[in-house]
């Protein structure tokens, strides 16, 4: 039983995956990119390492994983807003479709 | 047009999907990587989304697109060695996914310093 529970865990987060590179293929901004690419393959690679965790048990390759997906969760969104913030500041321009940029409205409100 | 280039991506998409799941892969093998079962099969799943990340990698207009690249492709090296973990039965390929993730993790952040312009120790 535990077996066929961590196989539909593995494969969502195999799907997740998959998704999330072909979002950072086709979109057509590095913004955009950023979101499809960070959530995706965040809870897609958290989702491989929670299915090896219900299929290994508490043994030593379990708790291993259990603490890779604490460290994920942890450090990704921290690397995502850093990538963001450099990005914008580094004057990346915003994709031709897109129509609101609140973060310029804030920088120019506080200079 | 555009509906056209759409379809024929979801085609050849699906033909490499339905190749990796279905069919063995003779060609792959001689890399020594496990190829039966659903495990074996996921590991070139993961491998094929990697190419995809080394495809913006190398063709990225911007310098940021390639740091968002390379942070995710380290990531995904986590899972792939979470997959190998189960399908080899051998615990230790976990160590090397958290390794790879941290130091991931760190080369991010240092990337973004040095594009935002300011020095490492601000």
């Amino acid at each position: 039983m535990s077996d066929i529970i961590g196989l539909v865990f593995i494969g969502v987060g195999l799907a997740f995956d998959l998704v999330g590179c072909l979002g950072l293929v086709r979109l057509p901004d590095v913004y955009n990119r950023l979101q499809a690419a960070t959530k995706c393959v965040t809870i897609g690679t958290c989702s491989i390492l929670f299915g090896t965790f219900i299929i290994a048990g508490f043994t030593a390759a379990g708790m291993k994983s259990l603490l890779c997906i604490v460290f994920l969760i942890l450090t990704s969104p921290v690397a995502a807003h850093a990538i963001a913030r450099a990005a914008h500041r580094s004057g990346i321009k915003l994709c031709k479709e897109s129509v609101i940029d609140k973060y310029a409205d804030d920088k120019e409100g506080h200079i | 047009m555009k509906e056209a280039r759409w379809l024929i991506g979801a085609i050849i998409l699906g033909v490499v999907i339905a190749l990796i799941m279905l069919r063995p892969m003779p060609f792959l093998f001689a890399a020594g990587l496990p190829h039966t079962g659903f495990f074996g099969r996921g590991l070139y799943i993961i491998i094929l989304a990697c190419f995809l990340c080394l495809y913006r990698i190398c063709r990225g207009p911007t310098g940021a697109d390639r740091i968002v690249a390379v942070d995710i492709l380290g990531i995904m090296i986590a899972g792939f060695c979470a997959l190998l973990t189960i399908s080899t039965g051998r615990s230790w390929y976990i160590d090397i996914g958290i390794a790879w993730a941290l130091q991931s993790f760190i080369s991010t952040l240092a990337l973004s310093k040095y594009l935002e312009g300011r020095d490492f120790d601000e």
